[in-house]
């Protein structure tokens, strides 16, 4: 089997400091940069449209074709606001690419900031990571210091301010037009569209979001043309990605690979599922993706694959479930998360979450009563689908999924607590001083009786 | 349930009708339409509860999904939609609850949700039996909530203000009360705060809901969780009788309905009227109705005896009024007030020509001039419909001048508010420093010093007026030399039309009615001989006084030297007048004084005899908005003894031994209307010099007044009402900076003249020109005329004060 990794963003992550300007030059970097201010900006856009990236923040927009949807009309102020507000259970791609190479995002911003016209750019990163707050502060005052950003860039005559701005965190400022009402300020809740973000986003004016790796990804697209682009990938799935590994995995992180490696790839690649256990849940895209199982080992993960097989690609985010895992256990948390992040604005996801986690937590106790699959799965679809944003479909992911995949667990939740069938200290890496992890994961326990462990410990990470 | 409230009366061109089909049925709309107001228009009510057609949609509610399986383009959408966000497109094809599943399931399952975090606590809501998320959700939810859980709890309820109360648990996140204040009021003081289900409206810290329309918002919210400290737990919606009437604390004639249980009226919403107040109204107009309960309402009429009054029987009473009057003959005062309907302002001009003979006739119980009376007999009376709020809201400019919108306006605020968000209206406020609402509605400042608005008029630059423009000229304006008189030639100059807006409710109708020296009814002048004979032809009588009366001022002034007789006097009071003192010395040395009121007041204290009349909501009549719009109503609550004032003016006329000719507000309705505008020439237009410009003298301690009334403050329409007068704005002094600093005011300022002083604490407003303070007319305790006798731009002086 060939090795299918191939590091792009990711290749100078283990350079000796790799987030300086200069380490970051030395490898040639802001070099796509120069090269492109000469350049017409329209062959530029032309190009990315031309590479045909999709979005890599998880909805796979084409990010070419977004950016010509901007509003012609150049009297008003364009805007380019990158989204870095990566809050997803289990996405873990774009704070290691801003800890890692911040100045890739930057190269990125200005390219793509000038391939559209616009002069100021901002940096929407996620409060809590404050390091990597830092890190984007230092990287973008040392890219003004050397002329990447500023007034008349490089001799070009192309002027561009980039700000960072940290949120307060919020998982819906990840949604764009939320972002933009937190950027701007106010209280982050979606938008009312019509008028999209490309007409009047950003205070009112036209404005592109686009998630971090996809900015980040520019620079290589430009500087390596369309063809080495388009030669990694499937259809409509070109190129390359970041995925990140997490949980019962022996090397959880990052890999990068084209758009289309299995799961089981990437496993044979980063020395599999941890040693004497077997896979029995993952997701493809984070919590908001529909859960795969083993059976879906093979699916190439790339947009459309992932979307024939039931689940999204979402942001690559591969969170790894072993035997040892209660999957009610694991949606009640993610559901727990829903409720918490819900923004409060729209009645299906407002209330509908804090429904479901009720129900969740009862099952999850061995008291789930007569009838909650049923009514999980109605209130699921009056969730689904009926909400302002996306937060509220995403919250019914994993329940409608799990159902579908692992409904013997949820029925064994009407009278067995989720803690007996699947006690957390048997999924953790490190056990607990005092306990002991059995070396074999046992057989299910399906007496019911034990007053089992309110422990709330996370478990796998 | 609002109804859509477009297209009355309006044809709509054909090519912008768009052409839908709904469950079946085809409709054709407006372009821009929403899809849930197509469907009302073809009687499918699709459930809501963040839509309101006055607010912009939100669609945070969800509640009104429909399926759309063809957006007219052939595709349609694979989700259920949002029927209040989506506007029409041609060829649409539109599935409510009626014929898809979808959407019916979606409309069930948001009802339910909406159901788990509420209380259910209708047999003790305040809005139980009128609520629509208690009729939604027999009409389109399920009967049994599926829910078992854990409700949501909160402490019960908050006060956003001292009138309007919270309570979160109702509280269903629709934010209408937000976009409200928002999006018509401009008073953004509730918001949104948290997240999720502990989202909530609140308020930030102890900066409350300040906000003079912050009773519309609890009509509005589709659930019990706003409510008023006056309402709150008071009846219940179907014990209460509905009674449609008009609002009678401001002039914009607004649309209201009472609602009254076992001879009580209870509490007061707005009225859907689209060309008034679309359904809105002020605080005031909601809340204040409670000051005819107090004990000093009056019951049973009064006589003096031996210098103390006491009580009579209606014939003795009568027959004491008439004999003072006989022996006044026709040297006869009579101030009818600003306050009373057409009819009874009707009924006291006529009894002033016809049963007394005299034109000493003023309704202006306020700062009044002879160049507002020109101004209202040449402009005004008789004009019939003028400008109107549609002309307001369409205008290409509007200037306005001794005129606040927000306080002295009432919904023409509103109305100018929305225009300018909606239609960009440029608006322009003559005035020493811009008010916070014209600040709210977008208006320019043109800074003038008071008292000098007739050279900002005359010599008005960058300001572009045109036929579709509007003047709107206040009463303050009265008191401005030349003002109205340059008002009139810039009108002329430019073809904009003019709009003269009072305080209060009754000015327009008295004006109409002839309540002035100068004008018979429907804008007849007084010294137009034909104008005479026509109106003396009417009320058949042989002859009318020809010379012009004496005005408000002038007549009490002439009752305090004897030259006046006796006084016939509405309800009014001296407080409102710009030097009280004048009002009491007169009516004390009036040789008798015949009082028509409702309630005890310093005119009783000095009457000699008291006729009792009915409370508003006791009678019917009619009010002239200032548009000139005849606002009818009917009796609220029939007590079988109510008097009117025109009833009590017929008896009068009997004792004296003519015939009034009217004693209903129909006979005077009907007469009014025999009579007609006045179609020959029209009195002469005011003429007046600007007033020399009032410097700002040497002395830093000498500054000109700048004063108006705020819409709370001490007036007896808000008696019994403690929580609405407890909204009322902190009473400051305004002057800029420099003006405090060279007269040498700190945190307090004196304002004295020689008859009195008032202390205030002082706000800095550095718009102000220099030598100019503002205070509040009528702060409680702290009135203008009261204590000082002066009105805006005279001067006064200033000083720090501790």
């Amino acid at each position: 089997m060939t090795d299918p990794i191939t590091p792009v963003l990711t290749a100078n992550w283990a350079d000796d400091r790799a987030w300086k300007l200069t380490n970051y030059e030395r490898r040639g970097g802001y070099a796509t940069l120069r090269k492109a201010l000469r350049s017409d900006p329209d062959d530029i856009a032309t190009l990315v449209k031309d590479s045909q990236l999709r979005g890599r923040g998880g909805a796979g927009f084409p990010t070419g074709f977004k950016w010509s949807l901007l509003d012609k009309d150049l009297s008003k102020p364009r805007y380019l606001v990158v989204n870095a507000d990566e809050s997803e259970p289990g996405a873990c791609k774009d704070m290691p690419m801003m800890m890692a190479s911040p100045h890739t995002l930057v190269e990125g911003v200005i390219i793509s900031s000038f391939a559209f016209h616009a002069h100021h750019a901002f940096i929407y990163v996620r409060g809590e990571v404050l390091h990597v707050v830092r890190r984007l502060q230092q990287a973008v005052a040392e890219a003004y210091s050397a002329g990447y950003l500023g007034r008349n860039i490089q001799g070009s005559g192309y002027d561009l301010d980039l700000i960072v701005h940290a949120g307060a965190g919020a998982y819906i400022c990840g949604e764009e037009t939320a972002l933009l009402d937190s950027l701007e300020g106010r209280r982050g809740q979606p938008r009312l569209k019509p008028p999209f973000p490309a007409v009047a986003g950003l205070y009112g004016s036209p404005t592109v979001i686009n998630n971090v790796e996809s900015i980040s990804t520019i620079p290589a697209i430009v500087g390596n043309g369309i063809d080495w682009f388009t030669s990694m990938g499937v259809d409509n799935g070109k190129g390359m990605g970041i995925m990140s590994l997490a949980g019962h995995v022996n090397n959880p992180g990052q890999v990068e690979v084209p758009l289309g490696t299995t799961l089981r790839e990437l496993l044979d690649v980063t020395g599999g599922i941890r040693d004497g256990h077997r896979l029995k849940f993952w997701t493809p895209g984070g919590s908001s993706s529909p859960i795969f199982t083993d059976e879906h080992l093979d699916v190439p993960l790339d947009y459309d694959s992932v979307a024939k097989a039931g689940s999204m690609l979402g942001t690559r985010s591969l969170q790894i479930f072993d035997e040892t895992v209660s999957v009610v256990r694991t949606v009640l948390r993610w559901s727990e998360f829903y409720k918490h992040e819900s923004c409060g604005k729209c009645t299906p996801c407002r209330e509908g979450t804090w429904w479901l986690v009720q129900i969740l937590q009862r099952i999850e106790a061995g008291q789930g009563q007569e009838g909650d699959i049923e009514k999980l799965l109605d209130l699921c679809d009056n969730i689904g689908g009926k909400a302002f944003c996306a937060l509220g479909d995403a919250a019914t992911s994993p329940i409608n999924s799990a159902i579908k995949y692992f409904r013997d667990e949820f029925e064994a939740g009407y009278h067995t607590p989720a803690w007996e069938l699947f006690p957390p200290e048997r999924s953790v890496v490190y056990a607990h001083a005092g306990r002991t992890t059995p070396p074999n994961p046992p057989e299910p326990v399906t007496s019911a009786g034990g007053t089992g462990s309110a422990e709330s410990f996370g478990g796998i990470q | 349930m609002t109804v859509t409230q477009s297209s009355a009366g309006e044809v709509e061109k054909k090519e912008d009708l768009v052409t839908i089909t709904i469950d079946d049925t085809e409709v054709s709309v407006p372009k821009g339409t929403l899809i849930i107001r197509a469907a009302e228009l073809i009687g499918i009510e699709i459930p809501r509860f963040c839509d309101h057609p006055l607010l912009d949609p939100v669609a945070a509610c969800r509640q009104c999904m429909v399926e759309i399986p063809d957006m007219g383009n052939g595709r349609g959408m694979p989700k259920p939609q949002p029927s209040c966000a989506i506007t029409v497109m041609p060829g649409m094809k539109v599935n409510t609850q009626l014929t898809s599943e979808k959407a019916e399931k979606a409309q069930r399952g948001m009802l339910e949700f909406l159901l788990i975090n509420h209380p259910l606590d209708c047999p003790i809501c305040d809005k139980g039996g009128e609520c629509p998320l208690q009729n939604q959700s027999l009409s389109h939810g399920d009967g049994e909530s599926r829910y078992d859980g854990v409700k949501r709890v909160y402490p019960k309820p908050i006060n956003l203000s001292a009138q309007i109360l919270l309570d979160r648990e109702r509280c269903v996140l629709c934010a209408r009360c937000t976009r409200f204040s928002e999006q018509i009021a401009g008073d953004p003081f509730i918001q949104l705060m948290d997240r999720g289900a502990w989202q909530q409206v609140n308020i930030a810290g102890d900066q409350e809901l300040e906000s003079y329309w912050s009773g519309n918002t609890i009509q509005i919210c589709p659930v019990g969780a706003l409510t008023s400290a006056a309402y709150r737990f008071r009846s219940r919606p179907f014990d209460l009788v509905s009674v449609p009437s008009i609002a009678e604390h401001d002039s914009s004639g607004s649309a209201i309905r009472v609602d009254h249980r076992r001879g009580t009226v209870m509490r007061r919403l707005a009225g859907d009227d689209p060309e008034v107040n679309e359904e809105w109204i002020s605080d005031k107009d909601r809340f204040a109705f409670r000051y005819g309960r107090g004990e000093d309402r009056l019951t049973q009429p009064l006589v003096r005896d031996n210098g103390e009054l006491r009580s009579a029987s209606w014939p003795e009473a009568i027959d004491v009024a008439v004999r003072g009057l006989r022996a006044a003959g026709s040297s006869v005062g009579v101030l009818p007030g600003g306050r009373l309907t057409q009819e009874d302002a009707y009924g006291y001009s006529k009894f002033a020509r016809a049963v007394l003979g005299t034109n000493d006739i003023d309704f202006r119980a306020r700062p009044h001039s002879a160049e507002e009376a020109e101004y209202l007999a040449s402009t005004v009376a008789g004009s019939g419909l003028g400008v109107t709020f549609t002309d307001l809201e369409n205008a290409s400019a509007v200037l306005m001048a001794g005129f606040e919108p927000e306080d002295e306006g009432g919904i023409v605020f509103l109305r100018l508010r929305k225009a300018n968000l909606k239609k960009q209206l440029k608006s322009y406020q003559i005035a020493p420093y811009l008010s916070d609402g014209a600040r709210k509605m977008g208006a320019t400042l043109i800074p003038t010093i008071p008292a000098n608005e007739a050279l900002t008029l005359s010599g008005l630059k960058d300001v572009e007026l045109d036929d579709k423009s509007v003047i709107i000229v206040g009463e303050r304006l009265a008191r401005s030399p030349g003002a109205l008189t340059a008002a009139l030639e810039l009108s002329g100059r430019t073809g904009a039309r003019l709009a003269w807006i009072p305080r209060r409710a009754g000015e327009r109708g008295a004006v109409e009615a002839g309540c002035l020296p100068n004008l018979l009814p429907g804008g007849r002048p007084v010294v137009d001989a034909a104008a005479r004979v026509d109106t003396a032809a009417t009320w058949g009588v042989e002859s009318l006084p020809t010379l012009t009366g004496r005005s408000a001022e002038e007549i009490l002034a002439a009752a305090a030297g004897g030259d006046v007789k006796a006084l016939l006097v509405g309800g009014l009071q001296p407080a409102d007048f710009r030097d009280p003192a004048l009002v009491k010395n007169g009516l004390e040395n009036a040789g008798f004084v015949v009082s028509l009121e409702a309630r005890s007041s310093e005119v009783t204290e000095r009457a000699d005899v008291v006729l009792p009349v009915g409370l508003l909501e006791e009678r019917a009549g009619s009010f002239v908005n200032w548009e000139g719009r005849n606002r009818a109503f009917d009796v609220v609550l029939k007590k079988p003894n109510t008097m009117s004032d025109l009833r009590v003016l017929a008896a009068l006329a009997d004792g004296l031994g003519r015939d009034l000719g009217i004693r209903t507000v129909e006979q005077a309705a009907a007469e009014l209307a025999e009579l007609g505008p006045w179609e020959g020439a029209r009195a002469a237009a005011p003429n007046h010099d600007p007033a020399t410009p009032a410097g700002v003298g040497s002395d830093p301690n000498s500054a000109i007044l700048s004063t108006w009334r705020l819409h709370i403050d001490d007036a007896r329409a808000i008696d019994g009402e403690p929580h609405l007068a407890a909204t009322a704005r902190r009473p400051v002094a305004r002057l800029s900076q420099r003006t405090a600093e060279a007269a040498g005011i700190g945190q307090f300022v004196q304002v004295s003249t020689s008859r009195g002083a008032l202390r205030l604490p002082v706000e800095l407003v550095d718009e102000l020109p220099a030598g100019v303070i503002w205070v509040p007319t009528r702060a409680a305790g702290l009135g203008v005329g009261e204590h000082l006798a002066v009105s805006s731009g005279e001067v006064v002086r200033i000083e720090g004060a501790n």
